[in-house]
């Protein structure tokens, strides 16, 4: 282990430095990016946060893509699809003539290897935290190890010929393909799999030892390859793949530098030892624009709600949660506490996902109504808990504290008793929210792919202690609309889904809020990708 | 003295063991788990659930410390349940920085602390040493986060003098070979890399350095006032030794003895306190790791890293004693 770590900091001093333009456009042959995280493991179908995939989307790529800047699918690997007319099989015909970075072919016997090898995860990798997408997506596997886990919606995978291959689900789903596009479900070289023990995932003590493949030969077709992680510097480095099938990638050497600190990372972009960074917080953005830098919002494809417990017997009344909605001066609280580009959310998924529904039921600020209603439901001497993240920023969360704030002091206008509790985000925080103990909590979602169930299933499609109640009916209904075969009757239903929502108001949706890149002057054609798949083969520095 | 080593020794047995249990009752205790950090906004009690029956964490508190001790023994600390890198690779990797980190903090702290202390001493009552007690006061009492976060304001935003953060410019591309990133470009002539990692240091070595700075100046001044009014120093100026051979044998060696002491002692601080610095200054170290690690309920990766600084800690003090032996041979006869 340590052998590849250290390997991997191997010098190319030779080629180190500035200089080095490969393709006319390019001025500078490595782009530094400062991350907050770091990648967690290189094989994209154990990883599940951003940070993982910003490197693995680099070096993978899937069936689709989304289209740059946007949350729409596109062709990748695959450059056509369709479906069967009750939505079970899905044929794709793949692209030809693309190679793995190892040398070996791309083709339907390695689709149907990646879908076979997920499908018949066992032991250690059904656990939900390593095969979390797979999961999401799919339920379960050919043969589930817990009670707990839902059966699966794969069937199967047949090879058509080379260039087609059909995957056959128990069931319809509005999942596919959207969620194809994540970089979880990537094709990877089934002769590097096998090579690298890719499976042998085994616990040890109370941890996991992953094998060579996730820690050090991720091997896709993406237009970059990894050269090696330094662990000592905390730097992720990727390389050019010269034989990538598409438009070779620009700038010849990413580096992703992680740099936990929000204000160190502005601090190396501004000090020139980083060429950009994510996660810019919302105070400093007039600060690096005014320094000449650029900040590029992503476009807002989250949604931060305020949660409320129907297991308190006073938010089960519909009235009272309709109060607490009408309480909340959400403009002022966009205006505030996020970056200027933020807008009120109307319902639980932002415009741009196929379902939204522009006749939903809305709540505009009006505290007398509020008022008038909590006398209605017999609730004019009301307290509740009000949970809040210390020590933790989200994407749709900028500054927990400041939004708590401006929402406690609107509900105590309304005459609503605040309890205020502030808990460490990874210490009681969620744990406290997501086993029903506060009344009120505020949290949130970054959406994974274009589809309506990736929001509202992940909400309301079952019972949650966080919300502590049970709608069969809207159960029902999300389920039925995800199972519908065609799009745009499934758009249609997911739109009656979110006018049944917001009529029953389960939580109160309050922003989109777009997260902000910050480049420095001279870095060209990065665009920030709504679902964080950032192409940065596409990017480039001119002369500085 | 062989006797001696082996007895402090043994005694680490007890001690690792007793903080083995401490150790692992307050992680357990801490609200929150790892499951809800792993899943983050996906967690449902479910989820939680087939976690911790995955990770053995729904299995009684002792049959866990059981199996937790029968690897520490072995030396196997587990794998981060974040990265699932072993918790030995991770202490490789990240130790190096904070070893720097500490060696620089206390050059910088014993290359002023000394000479200061002795100088106040030598003019007590005068500027320096007013200088010098206000100066330790101050510097005692200053946060750390603060003085971190002031420097840094400072000297590498405002005026551009230094890196912001960092051990390294990584467009310089270095060779690292032991993860001593200063030695590292030594062994391998790459002296700009060299000279980039001691840049690197300078910053966070004065914000960790100053509280050991400001001991050091009040202990040195304290011991040198002490040995000076000694019947020995009198006797050897009586004797007619030049001023020279006064301080450096009779003052300077027998006030060392104290100041040894606090040096070995705010060694072990160091390294064990560097958190704050390493997070102001983006520093990978393993205070850096540390933090990261209590934020994600990292049991494995807090347990093994707080073992190995607390062994490196009592270590330290082992060669402390040892060089107090040296030192005063007086310790030795006893």
């Amino acid at each position: 282990m340590t052998v590849a770590a250290s390997s991997c900091a191997k010098s190319d001093r030779d080629n180190a430095g500035g200089g080095g333009a490969t393709n006319g456009t390019s001025s500078k042959d490595t782009l530094v990016f400062g991350a907050a995280g770091q990648p967690k493991l290189f094989d994209p179908a154990f990883a599940s946060d951003g940070e993982t995939f910003r490197v693995l989307k680099q070096i993978f790529e899937g069936l689709v893509k989304t289209k740059e800047g946007s949350a729409e699918i596109e062709p990748a690997l695959a450059t056509k699809w369709d479906s069967s007319p009750d939505g079970k099989d899905w044929t794709f015909t793949l692209r030809q003539g693309v190679k793995f970075s190892d040398g070996t072919a791309f083709d339907a016997t390695a689709v149907c290897y990646n879908f076979e090898r997920w499908y018949n995860f066992s032991g250690a990798l059904q656990s939900p935290d390593v095969s979390a997408y797979w999961q999401d997506t799919f339920g379960g596997f050919k043969k589930n190890e817990s009670p707990d886990t839902p059966s699966s919606l794969y069937k199967s995978c047949a090879v058509v010929d080379p260039s087609t291959a059909k995957i056959s689900l128990t069931s319809a789903t509005g999942r596919i393909p959207a969620a194809l596009a994540l970089p979880s479900f990537a094709m990877q070289s089934p002769a590097a799999l096998k090579k690298y023990d890719a499976d042998k995932v085994s616990a040890s003590g109370d941890t996991f030892q992953y094998p060579a493949y996730a820690t050090a030969h991720p091997t896709g077709t993406g237009p970059y390859k990894l050269e090696g992680q330094d662990q000592a510097s905390k730097t992720v480095t990727i390389v050019r793949n010269p034989d990538y099938w598409g438009d070779k990638a620009k700038i010849n050497k990413i580096v992703f530098k992680v740099i936990p600190d929000n204000n160190a990372r502005k601090q190396e972009l501004q000090a020139g030892t980083i060429d950009g960074y994510d996660l810019v917080a919302p105070g400093d953005i007039a600060g690096l624009k005014s320094a000449g830098e650029q900040v590029l919002d992503r476009p807002p494809f989250n949604i931060l709600y305020l949660g409320m417990n129907q297991k308190n017997p006073a938010l089960a009344k519909p009235q009272v949660r309709q109060a607490i909605a009408l309480a909340i001066n959400r403009e002022g609280l966009a205006k505030s506490s996020f970056p200027p580009a933020a807008v009120v959310a109307k319902e639980f998924m932002p415009p741009e996902v196929a379902g939204y529904a522009d006749d939903v039921k809305t709540y505009d600020y009006n505290l007398a109504q509020a008022k008038q209603l909590l006398a209605q439901a017999g609730e004019t001497n009301l307290t509740l808990n009000f949970y809040w993240p210390t020590e933790v920023s989200r994407p749709y969360m900028p500054d927990p504290k400041g939004i708590f704030s401006i929402i406690q002091a609107d509900l105590q206008k309304a005459g609503i008793k605040i309890k205020p509790v502030a808990k460490v985000w990874n210490s009681g925080y969620l744990t406290d929210v997501q086993t029903g103990k506060a009344d009120l909590h505020l949290l949130g979602w970054t959406g994974d792919y274009n589809d309506a169930y990736n929001f509202n299933g992940t909400f309301f499609g079952r019972f949650k202690p966080d919300f502590g109640f049970t709608n069969k009916p809207l159960f029902d209904a999300i389920a039925k609309a995800d199972a519908t075969p065609d799009a745009t009757q499934r758009a249609e239903a997911y739109k009656a889904v979110n006018r049944q929502i917001m009529e029953y108001l389960p939580a109160v949706p309050l922003v989109h809020s777009p997260p902000s890149v910050a480049v420095t002057a001279n870095v060209k054609d990065f665009v920030p990708s709504p679902v964080l798949n950032d192409e940065f083969s596409l990017v480039y520095t001119s002369g500085q | 003295m062989l006797r001696f080593v082996v007895r402090r020794l043994l005694q680490l047995i007890p001690i690792l063991l007793g903080l083995s249990i401490l150790l692992f009752a307050w992680l357990r205790l801490l609200p929150g788990g790892p499951a809800s950090a792993l899943l983050g906004e996906r967690a449902t009690p479910e989820r939680i659930a087939a976690i911790n029956r995955a990770y053995g964490l729904d299995q009684p508190i002792w049959v866990q410390y059981w199996r937790y001790l029968k690897q520490i023994v072995r030396f196997n600390f587990g794998d981060s349940i974040q990265t699932g890198r072993p918790v030995t690779q991770v202490l490789r990797t990240q130790f190096p920085g904070t070893v720097e980190l500490s060696i620089a903090a206390l050059i910088f702290a014993v290359g002023i602390g000394i000479p200061l202390g002795y100088f106040a001493a030598r003019r007590q009552g005068g500027f320096l040493d007013s200088l010098s007690v206000v100066g330790s006061l101050v510097g005692v009492t200053v946060p750390v986060f603060f003085l971190a976060f002031l420097l840094k304001y400072v000297f590498a935003v405002k005026l551009g003098w230094l890196p912001p953060s960092g051990r390294q410019n990584v467009r310089i591309e270095a060779t690292h070979v032991t993860n001593f990133f200063v030695l590292d470009g030594l062994i391998t002539r790459e002296f700009d890399a060299s000279w980039d990692a001691v840049k690197h240091l300078i910053l966070p070595g004065i914000a960790l350095g100053t509280i050991p700075l400001a001991i050091i100046v009040r202990i040195t001044r304290a011991a040198v006032l002490d040995v000076v009014n000694e019947d020995y120093v009198r006797t050897a100026e009586a004797k007619g030794l030049t001023t020279a051979v006064i301080r450096r044998r009779h003052v300077l060696r027998n006030a060392m003895l104290p100041v040894t002491t606090t040096i070995g002692l705010q060694l072990g601080l160091l390294l064990s306190g560097a958190i704050l610095t390493e997070t102001v200054f983006a520093f990978p170290g393993i205070g850096q790791e540390i933090f990261s690690a209590i934020n994600n309920k990292d049991y494995a990766l807090l347990q093994g890293a707080i073992l190995v600084i607390a062994i490196l800690y009592v270590l330290i003090n082992l060669v402390v004693d040892v060089l107090y032996g040296v030192l005063d041979p007086r310790v030795r006869v006893r």
